[in-house]
């Protein structure tokens, strides 16, 4: 087995006195995988992509990647390292093409800065099969504001595989999208691992992500509270899991109840 | 599982269908804001020759509009590269007069005009470049910053040269003259020049990282500085752009009238028939999409409506009246681009 391509060992961060995460062990492979991320609103689910991308510093804890021990994480690092943060479709810019969009700022470019368009779209065309990025009305040069919630998803999924990102960082990528327009982007996801990128993303409906997900990890106040494979659990199960730790909860919450009054 | 190996081998049956689609509905529908200027134009100029067939059929009247047009032609293409950048520039007619007052006082102390051009051209890069500064580095808003320099720069020139005119007479038919706005048999000169900023800035917007910078910027300026363009600096290169531009077209208007008047003619209508060739030409006002050639044409339009009006036999205030029409009409055909 190959080393993990990113670790993160007792990793601590508070908010002020608000503990958003409390020792966490988090790791994700060597060869690509795709984890999602699952919990109540407050668990500690964008905390820990944050701190994988770089945006929040931690309190406590080490971040190792390939084995080795990184100092002071930044976004910088984070990138360097081959993670991509796909900032869902609000980072695109809607009256441009595709490919301009994929390009963003490290275009292709010949003599004097001229640009080479057509290798842009050969690459954006190439990119957007390897994501299964499957519409017969468009193409690299097609106007992004033409498309669907999912395929901008796709667009800016794309963009972070040109970079041969190792690892991309999804924040609740299908919150806003219809059932079809999901399961394109789960697609799309699905593609890049098979073109060598693993995912982690934060998801809220656990129907929605088991079929796409290798690994599911069950935050809860800031704590992994489970952790399991698709080849040792269901759907079914993981729902029951969740409603079992919602109703620790709620125990909790009547004990402190019980216990005032 | 299934499901899945089934959408993969549909997505093998049509590995073609991706390619970057050509052919001549793709191409109306990509260019169909620099064409829709392009049919007005084209409308305009027939109304005109059958209303007037022996003017508008004759070489004089293009003679006519071929000397002033290319002042028009060579600011609103810079021009556009502000609008598309989200920004607006008003200070580049008062640019014109302090850029020809550079030129035509250092021409009149007997420096090689040549030479006085490119201290021209510097002159108006300067102050480009602060109208940059101002609003991307220190962060005004670009319509009230550059309305302070325009009136800044009128006071300056007009205050620095006690509103005393120089004549350029004795520029003419000099080979400075010749190479800027002399003719070619009977065509002016300006006019190929208007052709070449209209090369330059097709290349730059079209072909150019810079311009795809500037419509990303435009576009989305947020993740355009998550991705890593230098957003200050693309905007700022566009107003030294226009700088520049509006230098070179105070000296052919110089060379043209062949005078620098400090006070005379009527600057805010000038400033307006540049924004209205943009507008006309099919750049919306907010930012991120523009066109080149549209600017081009919308210059073309604006010149002929102008010249036509009168021509035709209508006093010459109707011609605000038209550019009004026509600018009204632009605006209301960008909300039907808009909305496709």
């Amino acid at each position: 087995m190959k080393t993990k391509f990113l670790e993160l060992k007792n990793v601590s961060k508070s908010f002020g006195k608000v503990n958003a995460l409390e020792r966490v062990n988090f790791y994700i492979k060597g060869e690509p995988e795709i984890v999602s991320l699952i919990g109540d609103n407050g668990a500690g689910k964008s905390t820990l992509i944050k701190i994988i991308s770089g945006i929040h510093t931690l309190n406590y804890g080490e971040i190792y990647i390939n084995s080795k021990k990184m100092k002071n994480w930044s976004v910088i690092k984070s990138r360097a390292s081959g993670i991509e943060t796909v900032y869902q479709d609000r980072a695109l810019a809607f009256q441009q093409t595709i490919a301009r969009n994929i390009f963003m700022g490290r275009e292709l470019t010949g003599i004097f800065g001229f640009l080479k368009s057509k290798l842009q779209f050969a690459e954006a065309d190439r990119l957007m099969r390897t994501i299964g990025f499957t519409s017969k009305a468009f193409a690299s040069d097609s106007i992004v504001n033409k498309l669907s919630g999912g395929e901008r998803q796709g667009v800016a999924i794309a963009r972070a595989l040109y970079f041969k990102a190792n690892l991309m960082i999804l924040d609740e990528p299908t919150t806003a999208l219809s059932l079809t327009e999901s399961e394109k982007v789960f697609d799309f996801i699905r593609h890049a691992k098979e073109s060598g990128t693993s995912c982690i993303f934060i998801t809220h409906n656990v129907y929605h992500a088991y079929s796409v997900s290798d690994r599911y990890v069950i935050l809860d106040r800031g704590e992994i509270v489970m952790e399991t494979d698709r080849e040792h659990t269901t759907a079914e199960q993981l729902v029951k899991d969740m409603q079992k730790i919602a109703q620790s909860h709620d125990k909790v919450r009547e004990g402190i109840k019980n216990g005032r009054s | 599982m299934a499901d899945l190996e089934k959408k993969q081998t549909n997505l093998d049956c049509n590995p073609e269908f991706r390619r970057s689609r050509g052919g001549i509905i793709n191409f109306l529908e990509n260019n169909r804001r620099p064409l829709s200027a392009l049919m007005v134009f084209i409308i305009l100029m027939l109304f005109f020759i059958i209303a007037k067939p022996k003017m508008f059929l004759d070489w004089g009247i293009y003679d006519a509009v071929f000397r002033s047009l290319p002042i028009l032609i060579v600011i609103a293409l810079p021009l556009v590269f502000v609008i598309v950048s989200g920004e607006i520039d008003l200070s580049y007619v008062s640019n014109m007069l302090f850029s020809l007052w550079i030129f035509a006082a250092a021409a009149k102390a007997g420096w090689n005009p040549f030479l006085c051009m490119l201290l021209a051209i510097l002159g108006g890069a300067i102050i480009g470049l602060i109208n940059g500064v101002l609003v991307n580095h220190i962060g005004l808003k670009s319509i009230m910053a550059t309305i302070g320099m325009k009136f800044l720069l009128q006071g300056l020139v007009a205050g620095g040269s006690s509103i005393m005119p120089i004549p350029l007479n004795f520029l003419k038919d000099t080979l400075f003259y010749n190479t800027f706005v002399g003719k070619i048999g009977n065509f002016p000169v300006q006019m190929i020049w208007a052709v070449i900023s209209l090369v330059i800035a097709t290349l730059l917007f079209n072909y150019h990282k810079f311009g795809s910078h500037i419509s990303c910027v435009g576009d989305n300026l947020e993740s355009s500085r998550e991705m890593g363009i230098r957003t200050v600096r693309v905007k700022t290169l566009a107003f030294l752009y226009v700088g520049i531009a509006s230098a070179f077209a105070g000296v052919l208007s110089g060379l043209i009238y062949l005078s620098f008047e400090p006070v005379s003619g009527s600057p805010d209508e000038l400033m307006l028939a540049v924004l209205a060739s943009v507008f006309i030409g099919g750049t919306p006002t907010a930012g991120g999409v523009g066109t080149i050639f549209g600017a081009f044409i919308g210059a073309c339009t604006i010149r002929f409506i102008q010249t036509g009006v009168i021509e035709i036999g209508l006093s010459g205030f109707w011609t605000q009246f038209f550019n009004g029409l026509i600018i009204l009409i632009a605006l209301i055909s960008h909300k039907f681009h808009k909305s496709r």
